[in-house]
């Protein structure tokens, strides 16, 4: 096959890290390439690099032969690159159509674009209406958007960010298809995740970078899933374990937990019914947007309900204020770090006080006890290997595992009767989140009740000892972990099985 | 080119220098701008900020600074603390105003009676007064989201009317042979509100600021509500998260600047002004504001901020009268120093980096 | 005493059209600033620079159009340091609006010092050969100046421009997901930047014809909150251009009618009936204020792109 892409020494430097360092490696034609590596491996800034977004210091690249060096996007979609984006580059309050011609050059006039959105989306089997708007799509749907975004301007290579972490087994299936086909056709695809076994399905060779660096290339249907693991993080990592522990009295009840969502793109929970036990950890499955970030906030009481929706311990808590259940032992752990578990430009310790003051008496009449904050920010640092220069540092300063284990190092040490995390592990380093699973373990041993969300079906499967999905607002009947086949939880996921049986 | 990165801390150091950087800048650039004006800028620089210190009438002038910077001091105080929470109440003019009619309505009530009590309970009213035009936009973004800088805004029109109707109308001063204006309250030992030091200038109004000043740092360094409100203001989801509950900061904040506006108001109707006159508010409401940047926030800094800008105002009288400038040159120099004070404070969160050749 | 026939519904219908102008000009231009992500509170500031460079060159140069002309490009570069500093120096958009105007208002009076008094060379009517004549509409709609019926038609293509045209999608875009329209390609800053001095230049022609056609002369401070209820205005529009026309003449029919009421000597205080558009400002926003799906996303929030 013809090499199409083709990197040779690109490094990128930032103050204080090196993003990417003498990156060389090759892309076919017609090649599904995997690049693999950690959060913070450099995968992000070399795909910004082949997409224009970002400048490389130094290195060249070229393209199909020809010297290749995108000052802007725009350059690299004339030149055949697309990129389907992580973190979508959508505009909810637009259209499919609108957001569609937004990311094309030379965009055909409204109507024949139209057309030729539904074309591309039967012809791949993507059903998609170019007059719905955003905003109210489900995260596939929106990822078909930028899909077809792509398609319609026939690249040459595809870069695919993360498709995967938002998508249901099933939709996942899909978009295999999809890309078997395209690659079938000539298209180059730059695949990029950390999921060893969707890339040991999918792709037809890989690139493994580690803290910037190439660390090897292979062909991953010939690697076990062990070895690239271990390529990827340098070192062999100890699952999370537990002693078996038998679950206890019911600590968290929800009964018929009904919410409007106050996002007009959000989700409205619907009749939620759920029993968590002492010593239990519970997973919440399911696609991001059905209701997730509307349950946690129903739990952290940042959106109160109906009294009677929420108790703990036998206490009705559902309309009480976050300090109020705090008091009574039900702590929550936001999924976003910055900006909702964590101030980003106040300190540790002050973060510290943000959550910690009503449990560990952090002010007296009102008035802080400074030194008892910073006394329990370096607590946490320590207990949970928070690594930061002090506690006078700033959030935002910290890197996204440090920070995410500094936030569940604060709720844990509180020593909650109830905890409920979202995505406890998105975005952070493999040791972090192994730590951060443990600490989550080892409290429900020591008799919390543990609620885990997670879009990480692997994550649940792995620590918790039953499982639920959220899907459309409406949470599936708990199911033990271990009697669960992923098709199964495929299946519910995609609401097949959400329906209510009597309990 | 010059290429920003962002800081992981804000720097120290940056924070303490850009305000009197921005002086700096500001004095470069106003010296031109009087030199376009045909002043000589140098001369005219000096007499803004030298000589009320220091100059010939100096003795006369530094008391002029502590009653300008007072209200200055006590309005910018309860700003800041709103501001710190991303709330914006711009309309302390108004507040200022409806306090001072308060605080006067009452004194004119009770005129002639003289009694310890009247002046204390001027004060109550004039606080009251600001209180309850804050309590307005308050109200109104709580129960139905109004945006509190529009209505706050909108509330200094109406108050300026207001205040107008008050010396043209029921305040006018029956014995005042037909001139706009109320009774001189100064003549009014009960409600009058003297200098307190003779040549200091120092009023009940000035002590009010500087006791503020105090209050606020402790509230704010030290307290949990202010620790709530620093929060709400960096991250409203975050604070949302730790148990604040948004609408009393909204209430709490607006109440507070408003009464601290109000109370200004008082002090300087029963005091410096001495009566409700047409033309009674002066822009301490609007000029606060600066004094809060300045002070960038932090009482401390109010402090110094404010009794920089009293400056401005008695260095602008003297160049109107000794050199002939308008007075709007005072109100335009101030304006510039908020612009180079917003400006500069890009060193404090980024690193300005040179790079030798980037695109775009 | 009272007379209200005094009042005649066409002058009323016409002098209501003329007292909108202003703020409807400064409404569309910082329309289209909100658009964009970009909250301009400076407003106010930017329209009485208009004013007096306007007037000023008006007076100077005897033309009302380069008075015009002078206005528009006055406060475009005014508003563009407020965009330089919000867009490159990454300052509080509230923040630095405020500066603008309370900067406007002191620099325009610097400026003004020796045109208080003077009148301006007149602004020519557009008299469409005797449709003026018409009873009742002739007067009410057809008997106006060139700068309304431009108020109106700016209005139009503003419309156009943001729902039909790809630049106005792009616009939006911006203004919805800053951090996407970076991350497609879109030069966020850029297209604010022009926003910004785009809503400038609409503020200096609305002061511009508050100080030429509608006083006209110059006083210090004479917009007198107008760059405000333009603000109030964009909100009440929901940030649709054709309800700012509607918003605009229901306040230039208050403030109409207020100032008849005082001429024809109703009963009510004047003070009270001069406060009348403030409060309805105020009262307007209050029932407008629940609906804000109209509203762009990245309304005032600083970017940075970081990478």
């Amino acid at each position: 096959m013809t090499t199409l892409l083709s990197l040779k020494g690109l490094t990128k430097a930032y103050p204080g890290v090196v993003a990417n360092n003498n990156v060389s490696f090759d892309i076919d034609e017609g090649q599904i390439h995997a690049l693999l590596g950690e959060n913070g491996a450099g995968k992000s800034t070399l795909v910004k690099m082949i997409y224009g977004l970002v400048r490389p210091d130094s290195g060249q690249m070229t393209l199909a032969g020809q010297p290749y060096q995108p000052h802007e996007p725009r350059e690299a979609r004339a030149a055949g690159v697309a990129m389907v984006f992580q973190h979508f580059s959508l505009f909810d309050a637009l259209t499919v159509a609108e957001n569609i011609t937004l990311g094309m050059e030379n965009a055909p006039p409204r109507r024949e674009l139209s057309q030729r959105i539904r074309d591309v989306s039967t012809a791949y089997e993507l059903p998609l209406d170019p007059d719905a708007i955003i905003g109210d799509l489900s995260v596939g749907e929106r990822q078909r958007v930028e899909i077809i975004r792509c398609l319609l301007q026939e690249p040459k290579l595809l870069i695919m960010d993360e498709p995967t972490s938002v998508l249901t087994p099933q939709e996942v299936e899909v978009l295999f298809k999809t890309l078997n086909r395209l690659a079938g056709e000539g298209t180059a695809i730059l695949y990029i995740s950390h999921k060893l076994e969707e890339i040991r399905t999918l792709c037809h060779h890989a690139t493994i970078l580690r803290q910037g660096e190439v660390v090897g290339e292979t062909d991953p249907t010939r690697s076990t899933a062990r070895e690239l693991a271990e390529m990827m993080v340098g070192e062999a990592l100890s699952s999370p374990t537990r002693k078996n522990t038998r679950p206890g009295k019911v600590a968290l009840e929800i009964r018929g937990l009904s919410a409007r969502s106050g996002n007009p793109f959000g989700t409205d929970l619907d009749e939620i019914d759920l029993d968590v036990r002492e010593g239990e950890v519970m997973g919440i499955g399911g696609v991001a947007g059905n209701g997730q970030d509307e349950f946690m906030l129903a739990l952290s009481g940042e959106a109160p309900v109906a009294r009677a929706m929420v108790r703990v311990d036998g206490v009705d808590v559902g309309d009480l204020t976050p300090n109020e259940r705090r008091e009574i032992g039900l702590l929550t752990a936001p999924e976003e770090r910055l900006g909702h578990a964590a101030a980003p430009n106040m300190t540790l310790f002050e973060n510290a006080l943000m959550t910690g003051n009503v449990r560990r008496n952090l002010s007296r009449h009102g008035f802080i006890r400074w030194k008892a904050a910073m006394a329990f920010a370096d607590e946490i640092v320590h207990a949970f290997d928070v690594r930061t220069p002090s506690v006078r540092n700033t959030a935002k300063s910290l890197s996204g595992g440090n920070l995410q284990k500094f936030v569940i190092g604060r709720e844990v040490l509180q020593t909650p009767r109830v905890l409920v995390v979202n995505q406890p592990t998105w975005g952070v380093d493999a040791a972090a989140a192994a730590a951060i699973r443990q600490a989550l373990m080892d409290l429900a041993e020591a008799g919390a009740a543990v609620v885990i969300i997670s879009q990480d079906l692997d994550e649940l499967l792995e620590v918790s000892d039953r499982l639920a999905i959220l899907h459309a607002g409406r949470l599936s009947q708990p199911r033990a972990t271990d009697e669960l086949t992923m098709e199964e939880i495929g299946l519910m996921m995609g609401g097949m099985e959400a329906q209510h049986v009597s309990a | 080119m010059f290429r920003l990165e962002a800081r992981p801390q804000p720097s120290r150091f940056w924070i303490a220098v850009t305000p009197i950087l921005a002086v700096i800048a500001t004095m470069i650039a106003g010296g031109l701008m009087f030199a376009v004006l045909g002043k000589d800028p140098l001369a005219s620089i000096r007499m803004i900020f030298w000589d009320p210190l220091m100059g010939e009438y100096a003795f006369y002038y530094r008391g002029q600074l502590l009653t300008k910077a007072g209200p200055l001091i006590l309005i910018a105080i309860g700003l800041s603390i709103g501001f710190r929470a991303g709330i914006w109440n711009i309309g302390a003019e108004g507040q200022y105003i409806i306090g001072a009619i308060c605080g006067a309505g009452v004194a004119l009530a009770a005129y002639p009676v003289q009694a310890w009590y009247i002046f204390p309970l001027m004060v109550l009213a004039g606080g009251l007064g600001g209180w309850a035009w804050g309590m307005i936009p308050a109200i109104l973004r709580n129960r139905f989201g109004t945006n509190e800088i529009l209505v706050s805004l909108m509330l200094v029109y109406v108050a300026q009317h207001l205040l107008s109707s008050m010396a043209l109308g029921l305040m006018r001063n029956p014995e005042g042979m037909g001139f706009p204006g109320s009774r001189n309250l100064q003549q009014y030992p009960s409600a009058a509100n003297p200098e307190l030091i003779a040549g200091t200038g120092i009023h009940w109004g000035v002590v009010a600021a500087f006791l503020s000043v105090i209050v606020a740092y402790v509230f704010m360094s030290r307290h949990m509500t202010g620790f709530q409100i620093r929060l709400m203001g960096e991250s409203p989801r975050a604070a949302t998260f730790a148990g604040v509950i948004p609408k009393r900061v909204v209430t709490f904040t607006l109440g507070l600047s408003g009464a601290l506006a109000g109370l200004a108001g008082l002090f300087e109707v029963s005091g410096p002004a001495g009566q409700i006159t047409i033309d009674f508010a002066s822009g301490y409401g609007f000029t606060a504001i600066i004094v809060a940047f300045l002070g960038r926030l932090h009482p401390i800094g109010i402090m110094l901020g404010g009794l920089l800008m009293a400056l401005t105002y008695v260095g602008g009288n003297l160049v109107q009268q000794q050199a002939g400038l308008p007075a709007a040159a005072i109100q335009a120099f101030q304006g510039m120093l908020l612009f180079f004070l917003l400006a500069f404070d890009l060193l404090s969160a980024y690193r300005v980096r040179l790079v030798k050749r980037e695109h775009r | 005493m009272m007379d209200l026939s005094a009042i005649s519904p066409a002058a009323l219908v016409a002098a209501l059209i003329a007292a909108s102008t202003p703020i409807l000009l400064a409404a569309i231009g910082e329309l289209v600033v909100e658009k964009s992500g970009v909250l301009n509170l400076g407003v106010e500031g930017m329209m009485i620079t208009g004013a007096i460079f306007g007037f000023a060159a008006s007076v100077e140069t005897g033309s009302p159009w380069l008075g015009l002309v002078a206005a528009m490009i006055g406060s475009a570069i005014l508003a563009l340091i407020f965009g330089v500093l919000t867009q490159y120096f990454l300052t509080n958009q509230v923040a630095t609006g405020l500066a603008l105007t309370l900067f406007g208002l002191g620099f325009s009076a610097l400026i003004g010092q020796g045109y208080t008094g003077i009148k301006p060379p007149p602004f020519p009517r557009l008299d469409i050969a005797g449709l003026s004549g018409i009873p009742f509409f002739g007067r009410a709609l057809l008997s106006h100046d060139y700068i309304v019926y431009l108020s109106i038609l700016l209005v139009a293509a503003v419309w156009y421009f943001l729902k039909y045209t790809r630049p106005g999608l792009v616009l939006r875009a911006v203004g919805e997901n800053h951090d996407a329209a970076h991350a497609i390609g879109y030069n966020v800053t850029r297209i604010r930047l022009m926003a910004v001095a785009f809503g400038g230049a609409c503020a200096g022609l609305g002061g511009a014809y508050l100080a030429l056609v509608q006083v006209p002369q110059w006083t210090e401070g004479m917009t007198a909150g107008a760059g405000w209820i333009a603000l109030a205005l964009v909100v009440f529009a929901s940030w649709k251009p054709w309800r700012v026309v509607l918003g605009a003449y229901i306040f230039g029919g208050v403030s109409i009618l207020q100032l008849n009421l005082q001429a024809v000597g109703v009963n009510i205080p004047v003070a009270y009936l001069s406060m009348a558009p403030y409060i309805v400002t105020i009262i307007v926003l209050v029932i407008m204020s629940g609906d804000r799906t109209s509203a762009p996303a990245s309304l005032g929030r600083v970017f940075h792109a970081s990478s």
